[in-house]
């Protein structure tokens, strides 16, 4: 996995050879759909792991609420997808040779914030897709268009920081209510996609 | 149901022809576009059916996770699927009335681009009911209706917020306040019958669901006394 996130970003490197002004300005948007590649390849092992021995069935009758299985699967998910991000990052930086005239801790801010956005709806999602023929296509399917609002607040918010031509603010703000909103929105709904029959 | 399925095709049929006069004859020209704003009585009727589906797909998901009634499961993906039809004719309405009028086919303006969202929602819950195995299809679908909906709220601030560096539409005439009285009832004329088509699109999806589960049923029970005997 390690190494399909590498390979993103040396694909990517390729495909573009921007000026460094221009880098500045859509290395934003590449970062972000390359963590986005990562993560998917790593939700989609969330819960396909969980059928070997029919261990999902025993959460199933474990007197544990739902929502705890699925808040600790998506902190587990966060914390890995985040590693994978501060290795990424980097690569990033170095390809492209780029610096953030904005504050760095604003950059840290909206990676957080981003990528819970996409680990909790991907968690979720992965977990529906279970049930479906063809799940490992299926994720992104699901996964994508949901996420569009959250990925353009995500790179707004990168691309500002890194520009540093206007105040990214604003879609921090917005990236933190869509997680709140989602994430209490899949903590509602898990129990019935985990017990659906 | 055989009577009362001719009699709501006739008033469809009959709706669908006057919205037809309505928006080619009856209607005025419109000063600076001409004759091409007369898509509007077609692009702007789908817009507000599609988006009635998606309220009763909602709705009907909502409620079906609460009740787990199997009648609520079929309405919510038979408005799901009319929904994406009427949203389709509107994103395919939109270019062919941007390109003589904007001079593009496409903009990334907020209205736009929520729609092509709304519709890309829309399309992966009709994948999901589609690859879905088993019992579980009706309780996942309606989990990710609910996401959706909610999502779309989301997408129409996120667009307006973070991508308004694009270029804005010149908004041409016809649409919001000043609409010609005449144009205004072609429009409503129009969108009556292009919802009671929908509706009943809607009803027949519906039975033609219904009727499905209920086989599958009847098959279900007969391998069940299959088995006893």
């Amino acid at each position: 996995m390690l190494f399909f996130a590498l390979l993103v970003v040396v694909i990517f490197s390729f495909s573009f050879e921007p000026t460094s002004e221009e880098a500045q300005r859509i290395s934003g948007g590449l970062m972000w759909v390359a963590f986005l590649f990562a993560a998917v390849v790593a939700l989609n092992q969330t819960w396909a792991r969980e059928l070997r021995n029919q261990v999902l069935d025993a959460y199933r009758v474990s007197p544990a609420p739902g929502w705890s299985l699925f808040l600790a699967k998506t902190i587990g998910n966060f914390l890995f997808v985040m590693v994978l991000e501060c290795l990424m990052a980097p690569l990033f930086v170095v390809f492209y040779n780029l610096r953030s005239v904005g504050p760095e801790s604003m950059l840290a801010l909206s990676a957080v914030l981003g990528t819970w956005a996409l680990v909790v709806n991907g968690t979720f999602f992965a977990a529906m897709s279970l049930r479906t023929r063809a799940r490992e296509i299926m994720l992104p399917l699901l996964l994508f268009p949901i996420s569009i609002p959250a990925l353009l607040a995500m790179v707004s918010a990168t691309t500002a920081t890194l520009t540093g031509d206007s105040s990214p603010t604003l879609a921090l703000e917005f990236l933190a209510v869509y997680d709140l909103v989602f994430t209490i929105v899949c903590l509602l709904l898990f129990d019935t996609v985990l017990h659906a029959e | 149901m055989k009577t009362a399925f001719i009699v709501f095709s006739l008033i469809v049929f009959a709706l669908l022809t006057n919205g037809l006069y309505q928006a080619l004859v009856a209607a005025p020209t419109e000063a600076t576009m001409g004759d091409v704003q007369r898509i509007f009585y077609y692009h702007v009727p789908s817009a507000w059916t599609a988006f009635l589906c998606f309220i009763a797909n909602f709705v009907a998901s909502i409620i079906y996770l609460a009740k787990r009634n199997q009648k609520l499961d079929a309405f919510a993906f038979a408005s799901a699927e009319v929904g994406v039809v009427f949203c389709t004719v509107v994103l395919l309405t939109g270019p062919i009335w941007a390109r003589p009028v904007w001079g593009i086919w496409w903009t990334w303006d907020a209205r736009l681009t929520s729609t092509l969202v709304l519709w890309l929602i829309y399309v992966s819950y009709l994948v999901l009911r589609r690859y879905a195995t088993g019992g579980q299809t009706a309780t996942i679908a309606a989990a990710l209706a609910v996401f959706g909906f909610i999502d779309v709220v989301f997408v129409y601030m996120a667009i307006r917020w973070f991508r308004t560096q694009h270029p804005q539409p010149v908004v041409g005439g016809g649409q919001g306040s000043g609409l010609h009285p005449a144009m205004l009832h072609a429009l409503l004329m129009n969108f009556l019958a292009f919802a009671m088509y929908a509706g009943l699109l809607l009803w027949l999806r519906y039975k033609l669901e219904r009727t499905s589960h209920l086989v599958e049923e009847a098959h279900a029970a007969r391998a069940i006394a299959g088995d006893a005997r």
